[in-house]
């Protein structure tokens, strides 16, 4: 053992990106999170992307059933997952398919060569075996016959086969442990606790784990194993490792505490946002009110009453949901009530690609509503903040009185980076003020506002000498009476479009990231964030006049926007849709904002977003000479 | 206005708004009830919330003296649950009608009466849609020629106590607009109830079906024509209460000697009789008014507390812990 230690070689690098790919039943998301949290521990930047197979319920061994994990760490600032795996694991012909084109030139590719048969093949659309064709010249391809190495490793077990078997995906993280210097405590601490009423598969799956690593040490397969030092740059503080819809619900729950209010989540199952109701239902012990509802309507409706009641309204959901809920929404923008709508955007339109991620819903979240129906818009732009959106969210539904959409999408939804865990006490608190009881002697006005706010007086049922009555129809301002007078419909029109103006004044400013005053500046929302605060960030490193904006806020734009805008020579709004952003911000500033978009299921790359600002601009250089 | 002191009558949970339904529409007898009873019962204005969807009907919270949520076409069952969530000991009555509760809302309805919450469902039900003038409903019997319908509706019309029953309600009840002290005893019997009440009301609607039940609520046909479920009590009807009804060996209502009247049990755990009668044919048999069923069940809104409660006595966590997690790391300064 000690001789063996002695010999292994250790290459010292910056980063690492590794892609797990296999049939869905192979376990990567699992091998992936586990490979994930220890890295976390070890004190690496990370950033994550589980890309889930198109279906569901594929039959094994075909494309549409690959599912895959990549994870990208480093010792430096890191914000996506990144482009090109160095090292790709695949479990089967179809995994490599579909895998193989994006591994970097020179990488690692770890191929298990179990099943590659004809049926298999065929399966995987491929003519020939391409372990054979040379078609994977170029890259350091090590065979391995994963299925037998995991059994002989696990033959003096009484597993049956087909349970040694399942263990594959755990011997190849050991291998990759080796190779990774990864530590193998946190896993085996993982299995002894998930396997806990089975202890013979959790002690099979550490003896497939530790069997893997010995495997890729003595082996000799490997010419080296790598090691990224943890990353320094970090601000001083307390990590953990967070999933997007993770932070979103750990903000939910913060703001709910800050404001002294019980939140109560309606939701509805769908993909992807489902894992905000499974997380919020396990927050009993903090008051959380869950309720899945019959359908998405009596989702939004369940919370809406809940804020009736005088609590805090949330509801969950993906693009066509929100579709369902808009009568809904519409409703508690009439009504004035606070609440928050969360939209985890996924391909479409309709059904669309529900595993693949998307920004599409932007329009849908500004104008998807009948009349004239504004609702305030805050994005979650990378995992970790998620977090902060959501805390957002609450703050200002609470503050205006009025429904916030929060849009998140499938891409930071479930990948996962460092999180810089703030303390209790750090996080501001939420005022809110209920009407006081009143002795009945005077009538209750129920829209009567803040002068600063516009927001209007929030009277809990229940409230002695407080009764109102409130409903969707055009109502008389103060009073809060049914009016169709021509005038106060203007008024109130006028408005609640001025309420969610004013939210503007309660937002931080934007920021420009990359060249503080840049020629070419990418303005963009959401989870594309990651992608273009590298590029923008490398660009400008490189001496390049470009720079990014990454908006928190969509609706309203944060105040000083317009002239950052203004004072760049050209504004390219990346974005996974077909340009809406760059829509309203023509349409609102006129600015000549170019789109620059990609509708793939599939996040941007950094590389895409540097060629496109480059592009942007020797376009402009050219202008400029010619002129 | 007064909350306190004097004891309150009706007038207390009149509001200052004017009632707009059509002149002699059943709607305005329905207010009257609802006022009488809730004076009766000695409810507080402010403890009670009345949350209405869309039709004229649910115009009504606009005319009570309580907390009132006008909301939207079908809705209402979800946002008076939301609302119960929020507040379990606040009173929270539902006020729908045929369209709102059955057709564009059918779907809530039932979830709200299998899951138990603890909402007090008036159903206005006048088998016709009267605020947009005049199209067939989901109550309206086949046939029926409305301006939809110029050749007649071929709809199979729904019960709405035998969909309640279905759906596993478990407190039903129907009652007529213009059976004024019925009426009253009807809301007070589902204010007893713990759980979903649903009282479906026959209501007059005198522009576009009027007449709908004149066959079986007119006062010369009255006794012969309605049979009162009372607890216990044989099926009785007739001007002296000389004919009962019972049920044939499929179950089927019949029309009986009075000796050999069947005897109701409201509280039955097998909604298989109250079921019958809800389907009971109207033109040949006796119109059953009163409570089909009153069963026992938690409400929802307390189960859902009580996980609350016990999750809250099995695990403290404060909100640094929650943020934390189980695994982090840290990076000095
Ligand atoms: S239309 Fe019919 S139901 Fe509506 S208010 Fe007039 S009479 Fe009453």
């Amino acid at each position: 053992m000690t001789e063996t230690r002695t010999q292994t070689q250790f290459e010292e690098v910056d980063q690492i990106v590794v892609r797990f790919a296999g049939d869905s039943g192979d376990g990567m998301q699992l091998t992936g999170d586990q490979l994930t949290r220890t890295t976390a521990l070890m004190g690496n930047d990370l950033a994550t992307f589980p890309d889930f197979p198109a279906e569901i319920r594929a039959p094994a061994g075909t494309l549409p059933g690959v599912s895959a994990f990549q994870l990208r760490f480093s010792n430096f600032d890191i914000h996506t997952p990144g482009d090109a795996p160095d090292v790709l694991v695949a479990m089967n012909p179809a995994a490599l398919k579909v895998h193989v084109s994006s591994l970097r030139r020179d990488g690692t590719l770890i191929v298990d060569t179990t099943s590659f048969g004809p049926v298999d093949l065929k399966k995987a659309k491929y003519d020939k075996n391409p372990l054979e064709d040379g078609s994977l010249d170029g890259y350091r391809v090590i065979k391995l016959e994963l299925q037998r190495l995991t059994r002989e490793a696990l033959a003096s077990t009484t597993l049956d086969t087909r349970s040694k078997d399942r263990c594959k995906n755990i011997y190849a993280l050991g291998i990759v442990s080796w190779l990774f210097h990864r530590d193998l405590k946190p896993t085996i601490q993982f299995l002894r606790g998930k396997f806990a009423s089975k202890p013979e598969i959790a002690e099979a799956n550490v003896k497939a784990l530790e069997a893997g690593h010995l495997f890729a040490e003595v082996s000799g397969l490997f010419q080296a194993a790598y090691r990224v030092a943890p990353a320094t740059f970090m601000k001083p503080g307390t990590y953990r490792n967070v999933m997007g819809n993770q932070a979103l619900c750990l903000g939910l729950v913060a703001a709910a505490k800050k404001s002294g209010l019980r939140l109560v989540l309606g939701s509805y199952p769908i993909t992807p946002a489902s894992d905000i109701l499974h997380q919020l239902a396990t927050y009993k012990h903090h008051g959380i009110l869950t309720f899945q509802a019959e359908d998405e309507i009596a989702a939004i409706g369940a919370a809406i009453g809940a804020s009736y009641g005088g609590l805090l309204g949330v509801t969950s959901t993906s693009g066509p949901g929100l579709a369902l809920k808009s009568e809904a929404i519409g409703l508690a923008v009439m009504t004035e009530l606070p609440l928050v709508v969360i939209d985890v955007q996924r391909a479409g339109p309709s059904t669309g690609m529900p595993t693949k991620t998307e920004q599409a819903d932007l329009l849908q979240a500004m104008f998807g509503r009948n009349g004239e129906c504004p609702v305030p818009i805050v994005v979650a732009r990378t995992p970790a903040d998620s977090f902060g959106a959501a805390f957002d969210a609450v703050r200002i539904a609470l503050r205006y009185m009025t429904p916030v959409i929060l849009l998140s999408d499938g891409y930071i939804a479930n990948g996962s980076e460092p999180w810089c865990v703030p303390t209790a006490s750090s996080l501001p608190e939420i005022a809110v003020k209920f009407a006081a009881a009143g002795d009945g002697t005077a009538r209750f006005r129920p829209y009567e506002r803040d002068p600063v706010t516009l927001a209007r007086v929030w009277a809990r049922p229940g409230t002695p000498g407080c009764t109102h009555r409130i409903g969707g129809i055009e109502k008389e301002d103060g009073s809060g009476n049914i009016s169709y007078d021509a005038q106060n419909h203007q008024h109130m029109v006028d408005l609640r479009a001025e309420k969610v103006a004013r939210i503007a004044n309660d937002i931080a400013d934007a920021e420009v990231i990359g060249h503080p005053s840049p020629d070419v500046l990418f303005l963009c929302w959401g989870g594309t964030t990651g992608a273009i605060t590298a590029a923008a960030l490398r660009l400008s490193k490189a001496g390049h006049s470009i720079g990014a904006v990454c908006l928190r806020w969509v609706n309203p734009f944060p105040k000083n926007l317009e002239a950052i805008l203004r004072a760049s020579k050209r504004v390219i709004v990346p974005e996974l849709n077909l340009g809406q952003l760059a829509m309203l911000i023509r349409s609102r500033f006129l600015v000549d904002a170019q789109p620059f978009t990609k509708v793939q299921g599939q996040p941007f790359t950094s590389h895409e977003v540097e060629e496109a600002g480059l592009a942007a601009l020797a376009a402009l250089r050219g202008q400029e000479v010619s002129r | 206005m007064s909350t306190t002191g004097t004891p309150l009558t009706k007038k207390d949970f009149k509001s200052d708004q004017d009632v707009r339904w059509c002149p002699g529409c059943g709607d305005y007898s329905i207010l009257n009830a609802v006022q009488t009873a809730f004076a009766e019962l000695g409810k507080k204005p402010h403890e009670v919330a009345i949350v209405s969807g869309i039709g004229c009907s649910s115009r009504f919270p606009y005319y009570m003296e309580t907390y009132g949520f006008h909301t939207l076409h079908g809705r209402a069952p979800t946002i008076a649950t939301g609302l119960k969530l929020a507040n379990p000991d606040l009173d929270v009555w539902v006020v729908t009608g045929d369209g709102d509760a059955l057709s564009i809302g059918g779907n809530h309805l039932i979830h709200v009466l299998r899951r138990n919450v603890g909402l007090k469902i008036l159903l206005f039900n006048n088998r016709i849609y009267g605020l947009t003038k005049g199209q067939f409903s989901p109550t309206s019997e086949r046939g029926k020629k409305t301006k939809s319908t110029p050749m007649g509706s071929v709809d199979e019309p729904f019960s709405p106590i035998g969909l309640a029953l279905g759906a596993n309600a478990t407190f039903v009840a129907r009652s007529v607009d213009i059976f004024a002290q019925h009426l009253v005893a009807m809301v007070k019997r589902m204010d007893a109830h713990r759980g979903t009440s649903l009282l479906e009301i026959y209501q007059n609607c005198n522009i576009f079906n009027d007449g709908a039940y004149k066959s079986f609520t007119d006062k010369e046909l009255r006794d012969d024509r309605v049979v009162e479920l009372h607890q216990g009590k044989p099926l009785l009807f007739g001007k002296n209460l000389d004919k009962g009804l019972s049920f044939d060996a499929d179950l089927r209502p019949r029309i009986v000697e009075k000796a050999d009247a069947a005897t109701w049990d409201e509280h039955r755990a097998n909604p298989a009789y109250a079921t019958a009668l809800a389907h009971a044919d109207e033109a040949s048999l006796p119109v059953p008014i009163g409570v089909f069923r009153d069963v026992a069940r938690s409400p929802f809104e307390s189960d859902l507390r009580n996980q609350l409660a016990v999750a809250g006595e099995r695990k403290t966590e404060s909100l640094d812990e929650l943020l934390l997690g189980n695994e982090t790391w840290t990076v000095g300064s």
